[in-house]
């Protein structure tokens, strides 16, 4: 056993210099104490705090006056453990698991996820079109949200509520859409090895179109917040700068490698679900500065509405089933309302309770035992709204996932923060942050 | 009788239930043709000796003399995906023959060096000698036919029967010129859990090798600071490692008691 190894010590092992804890307002007697030790160099804990809705993150500032020599990232205070429990889970079960990663943007865990399941049994071919395009158009309605809530929280840290409020009702338009297919505004836990859940309301295709107009004016409008306000800018430009080069070494993904002139999207190069025959731009700019990323996210927005209008017209000329045909992996995808909520359709508990014993043992193993996967191990990659997911999966040949591992482009993303802000001013920091857009619960898993 | 009836005989007599510690079955391709789920799609014919990672006893989850269930004493062998003959198709006949031409270059048997080539649902395994890991590497980044610019990260997988390969390090790479997904896989011992660091190569595998080190316990040599990232610094273990318990209490809900996800009944 080898579970005593310690690679380096512990960070915290010696410190030297005076210490200071602020807890609130008295700022001004520490900045007195430390101006009469003389001492320049300060190290400074932000966080670990909840700042907004990024998570739970700490950054180690070593500061000399306002400018930041250097800049260390402590993550792990939102680890729960995820990808440990999925391999006590059926592989149904893990999608339950996955949503609650990067909780801004769940069908980013979801899907992936499924699609590796998918690839492993080897049924990619049979997934039923309807199905695919629900999950894209959930995606990129995701996409929407995920980028929304990454300016909006931006503003909001820099003391610009309005922004925060207006981005927050633009989502709650998309959350509207969402819990009316899913049920959930979160962890919704929708997409399912094989397909979906059950299908989407006959309505909802309606209710995208009515529902689509209000996002498309909130953005307009947190669009005229931001793109034109001069504090805004001289607050983003030129800041958290990093070159295309660097980009790529550190594994930087998504708007933020957009930003930076590299048009690297994963719906172009490596298409799945179906990208490759939707009419849609790759966006680039070129400043690869915080204003460059949020121009490329709203460009975006605006590329997802393409996507997803050309999704609902597919929609409604495609009826066909939401989940694959072998009964072996489909998980009942007839759900109804009922009196208690949501739950199996009456004609399906008619059937297995009333008329056929088979189909009750057979649903009864399929829920509480699941199906096996043949041995073997898989990568799926999808373009994330933060950059590129990776989901490997390894199988034992049983009912449960062996090993489940996400690449969350969050976590990578966050490596480059580093070198974004060293240089740079104090305040920079938290813009630089929250142009990251990372999401703490996909970091630390 | 043929061969296989043979085989099959021999496991009914074997495994009785409830009757203990079995052996594990001779694990070729022959023998375990007649049953097992578990066996990935192989070269037909011929035998060719399964990758065997771990073997399987019961079901449920209960052990010794209070299983009734009958299937106590149920041995299933746990077998990856074997190696692939040439040619692997597509364009990776490409990319192993120009890493086999620079191997070769270098003084080095091609053999030695890449274990095993794994062509599985379309995608491309280079089983790597952990001490040719960082030359490899490094050629697949900057190859000018290979070019592999982006690695994903790294993850780890704990075979704790898999004797002498109980840790493995999975790789996987994106080539952007060239469109291509590749994964490179190198084990080690539990005894020796080290594998060469990728940092200086693709630095953006920083974080991933701490947080590797950190749940799975594989020592990244040469890496400039191998601190956790998931875990306090202080923690001992390595939480995704398969010898390390899930953890959990039983919670009580309306009387019944749910009990913890690893004590449940388990099918596999």
């Amino acid at each position: 056993m080898a579970t005593n190894l310690h690679a380096t010590g512990p960070a915290l092992d010696s410190h030297t210099g005076p210490e200071f804890t602020a807890e609130g307002g008295d700022w001004a007697s520490i900045a007195a104490e430390a101006e009469r030790l003389g001492e320049e160099r300060i190290v400074v804990n932000m966080g670990p705090v909840h700042p907004s809705t990024h998570g739970v993150l700490r950054l180690i500032l070593d500061i000399e006056g306002e400018t930041v020599n250097e800049l260390r990232v402590g993550t792990g205070y939102l680890h729960t453990g995820i990808e440990k429990n999925m391999e006590y889970r059926t592989w149904t079960q893990g999608v339950t698991f996955c949503t609650r990663m990067d909780y801004v943007a769940p069908f980013f865990q979801e899907v992936p996820y499924c699609l590796a399941v998918e690839k492993l049994l080897g049924i990619t071919d049979e997934v039923p079109e309807r199905a695919t395009l629900i999950r894209v158009l959930l995606m990129e309605l995701n996409r929407i949200a995920s980028h929304i809530v990454a300016i909006a929280t931006a503003g909001n840290e820099l003391g610009a509520t309005t922004m925060m409020t207006i981005g927050f009702r633009a989502r709650e338009e998309i959350l509207r859409i969402f819990e009316h297919i899913t049920g959930l505004r979160m962890n919704h836990a929708y997409i399912r090895p094989g397909g979906v859940a059950q299908d989407i309301p006959a309505d909802t295709t309606e209710m995208v179109r009515r529902l689509l107009p209000n996002v498309r004016r909130d953005i307009g409008e947190l669009q005229d917040l931001t793109m034109a306000n001069p504090i805004y800018k001289l607050r983003h430009e030129g800041v958290g700068y990093i070159s295309l080069a660097g980009a790529l070494a550190l594994g930087l993904t998504g708007p933020s490698v957009r930003a930076a002139g590299y048009p690297l999207d994963l719906r172009r190069t490596a298409p799945y679900c179906g990208y490759e025959t939707y009419d849609f731009d790759v966006i680039t700019e070129t400043a690869s500065d915080a204003f460059a990323r949020v121009k490329v996210r709203w460009a975006e927005c605006y590329e997802s509405m393409k996507i997803i209008y050309q999704v609902l017209d597919r929609l409604d000329a495609n009826p066909g089933p939401v989940m694959v045909a072998d009964k072996k992996v489909a998980w009942p995808a007839q759900l109804s309302i009922g009196s208690d909520g949501q739950g199996n359709s009456l004609a399906h508990i008619r059937e297995i309770m009333g008329t056929s014993m088979e189909s009750l043992i057979h649903h009864f193993k399929l829920v509480t035992e699941g199906f096996r996967v043949p041995a073997g191990q898989v990568f799926q990659t999808i373009e994330h709204a933060k950059g590129i997911m990776g989901v490997h999966l390894v199988s034992d040949g049983g009912t449960r996932p062996y090993r489940a591992h996400f690449r969350d482009p969050s976590f990578s993303n966050l490596q480059s923060m580093s070198i974004m802000s060293e240089g740079g001013q104090l305040a920079d920091v938290v813009v630089t942050l929250a142009s990251l857009d990372p999401v703490l619960g996909g970091v630390d898993r | 009788m043929s061969e296989r009836d043979d085989e099959k005989q021999a496991a009914a007599d074997t495994v009785k239930p409830g009757s203990g510690e079995v052996e594990a079955q001779s694990t070729t391709a022959a023998a375990l043709e007649a049953g097992g789920q578990n066996i990935p799609a192989g070269p037909v014919g011929g035998r060719t000796q399964l990758e065997v990672v771990d073997v399987r006893r019961g079901m449920f989850g209960v052990h010794g003399t209070g299983d009734t269930s009958g299937f106590g004493g149920l041995v299933s062998t746990v077998a990856m995906p074997p190696a692939t003959e040439r040619p692997y198709g597509g364009w990776f006949d490409e990319v192993v023959d120009v890493l086999v031409e620079l191997l070769e270059g270098e003084g080095i048997d091609p053999d030695a060096a890449i274990e095993k080539v794994v062509v599985d649902r379309g995608e491309l395994t280079l089983f790597l000698a952990r001490e040719h890991l960082r030359r490899v590497a490094q050629w697949l980044r900057d190859d000018q036919d290979l070019r592999f610019e982006l690695c994903l990260g790294v993850s780890g997988v704990h075979f704790p029967n898999d004797a002498g390969r109980e840790l493995h390090a999975v790789y996987h790479l994106l080539s952007l010129t060239h469109g291509r997904q590749l994964r490179l896989e190198v084990t080690a011992p539990d005894a020796d859990p080290h594998v060469p660091t990728l940092v200086d190569i693709y630095p953006g595998n920083d974080w991933h090798e701490r947080e590797t080190w950190d749940l799975m316990g594989i020592v990244f040599d040469g890496h400039p600071s191998l601190a956790r990232t998931a875990m306090p610094d202080d923690w001992v273990g390595h939480p995704q490692r398969k010898d390390y318990p899930l953890g959990g209490i039983p919670v009580e809900y309306k009387g019944a008691t749910v009990p913890p996800p690893d004590t449940r009944r388990s099918y596999s």
